[in-house]
């Protein structure tokens, strides 16, 4: 049987939000272990930012940009929709979300370059 | 037409006492033909079992919504023309109901969450009471207005993935009528409204992902309104701290 | 707590982060340029009472957002319910907020 028909703006913004969501709570407990060896072993974070440096791991770092930026903008989208009162204007919020994520991830990453 | 062209028809078939399964069935095609056609073809010209649900076949009673290619729709305002594939169609019972048997989707689940979230009528007055002028362009009762042509169709609660993630929510038209009522000058119990949708299940729990308006046939936004539940609570959860 | 509260601290918890958020983006944008060094980062954080109310409060919040976050996914596509889901989410919460708050002593109060 064919699967369920979800490609529309609304569907993708929700899903957008929800797996932005889930890649960042996976790479949080990263993300403080690593800044937490700065509290009895400094030399090692060191070797750990100096990854930094690698294209692969600039790449990676401009996806978890990504990631809270497009998660930032969806949910500020999500408030508006629910606390504000709104029209059918919806779509150009979730539009607007993604293009404002994108942008901050490119400033990233020519940044990084 | 001098000859005839043949639709595939993929219908599945049975129900909880039988396994389910696909059963492919070969239609001609006639011009200006529904859905509700094609399953018709089939029960009265090739296998008189096969179970569906129908009964105005203009789309006022909303009984015949049925899965199409994927999509929730009213088979009767659906062309055949406008949803092959190929020559071929997938038709199947409405997705998140319990199966009676092949087409008939179970529709229980679905009117006791009508009840559940208190899309039920609380008068102000009683029938000794005059009937109360209503102002047609009172920006509440165009709110009211704007829900109240749902025909209870499912189509709504069939697209939501979050009834398929929750089996507790009530979905997108119980508490569309929820909101309807709440905007209703007429509805005395706003209140018991407000709890009833803020509950295990209740209007928090969507996921604003929209498939209930994109797909509503009658043009409503159940999305707009479960909003509307959303914005009341939060108010309401701020004036009764500020007192 | 009731759903609503659920939902409440959600969207709360969100509205706290915005802001820190967008300073978190412009930090960054900042900070890599250049390339990162753990000195860099300790001089800007260690000792500072700003960054530690920034970064606390932020940890606080993350720990909160996210706990409930990822309880509605486990409830809706692992189908997790009632005490399971609860003591799971409970232990993903309190579980960030201990490595966050470790975080934000390493880099604020550690060389201190």
């Amino acid at each position: 049987m064919k699967a369920v028909a979800r490609a529309h703006p609304l569907w993708l913004a929700y899903i957008l939000h929800r797996i932005s969501g889930i890649g960042l709570a996976l790479f949080l407990p990263v993300h403080f272990w690593v800044l937490s060896l700065a509290l009895n072993n400094a030399a090692q974070l060191d070797a750990f930012l100096t990854l930094s440096d690698l294209p692969i791991v600039k790449l990676a770092e401009t996806g978890l940009v990504f990631l809270l930026a497009v998660h930032m903008f969806g949910g500020l989208r999500l408030m508006a929709l629910e606390w504000l009162p709104w029209n059918a204007a919806q779509k150009t919020w979730a539009a607007a979300a993604t293009a404002g994520a994108f942008f901050i991830s490119i400033i990233f990453l020519m940044q990084a370059i | 037409m001098s000859e005839r062209e043949i639709i595939s028809v993929t219908v599945q078939r049975g129900g909880p006492d039988t396994p389910q399964r696909l059963q492919v069935f070969e239609v001609p095609a006639f011009e200006s033909q529904t859905v509700l056609d094609v399953v018709s073809w089939i029960q009265q010209n090739a296998d008189p079992t096969l179970t569906y649900r129908f009964a105005c076949r203009v789309g006022m009673c909303g009984s015949c919504a049925m899965m199409v290619n994927g999509v929730p729709r009213w088979t009767c305002r659906t062309h055949v023309n406008k949803v092959l594939n190929g020559g071929k169609i997938e038709i199947a019972p409405l997705r998140n109901l319990p199966v009676i048997k092949d087409l008939a989707a179970d529709m229980d689940p679905f009117f006791d969450k009508w009840v559940a979230a208190e899309g039920r009528h609380h008068p102000t007055r009683s029938r000794d009471d005059d009937i109360a002028a209503i102002n047609p362009e009172q920006p509440e009762r165009v709110v009211a207005s704007s829900g109240i042509e749902c025909i209870n169709c499912s189509i709504c609660y069939s697209a939501c993935d979050t009834v398929a993630g929750d089996p507790d929510y009530l979905g997108p038209a119980a508490l569309q009528r929820a909101w309807t009522l709440y905007n209703d000058a007429k509805d005395a119990d706003k209140d018991t409204i407000l709890d009833a949708v803020s509950g295990k299940g209740g209007c928090h729990s969507c996921h604003s992902m929209g498939s209930c308006t994109a797909y509503c046939p009658n043009g409503l936004d159940p999305l707009s309104a479960i909003a509307g539940l959303k914005r009341a609570t939060t108010q309401r959860f701020f004036k009764g701290r500020a007192k | 707590m009731t759903p609503f509260h659920l939902y409440m601290a959600q969207r709360l918890s969100a509205l706290v982060m915005a802001p820190f958020v967008l300073v978190h983006l412009g930090v960054m944008i900042y900070a890599i340029q250049g390339g990162l060094t753990a000195a860099e980062i300790l001089g800007r954080t260690q000792g500072s009472v700003f960054w530690f109310l920034f970064y606390g409060m932020f940890v606080v919040a993350v720990s909160i957002h996210a706990g409930l976050g990822l309880r509605v996914v486990l409830s809706e596509w692992a189908g997790l319910r009632g005490t399971a889901l609860n003591a799971l989410s409970g232990v993903i919460g309190f579980g960030l907020f201990a490595l966050g708050a470790r975080a934000v002593w390493a880099v604020t109060a550690g060389g201190v």
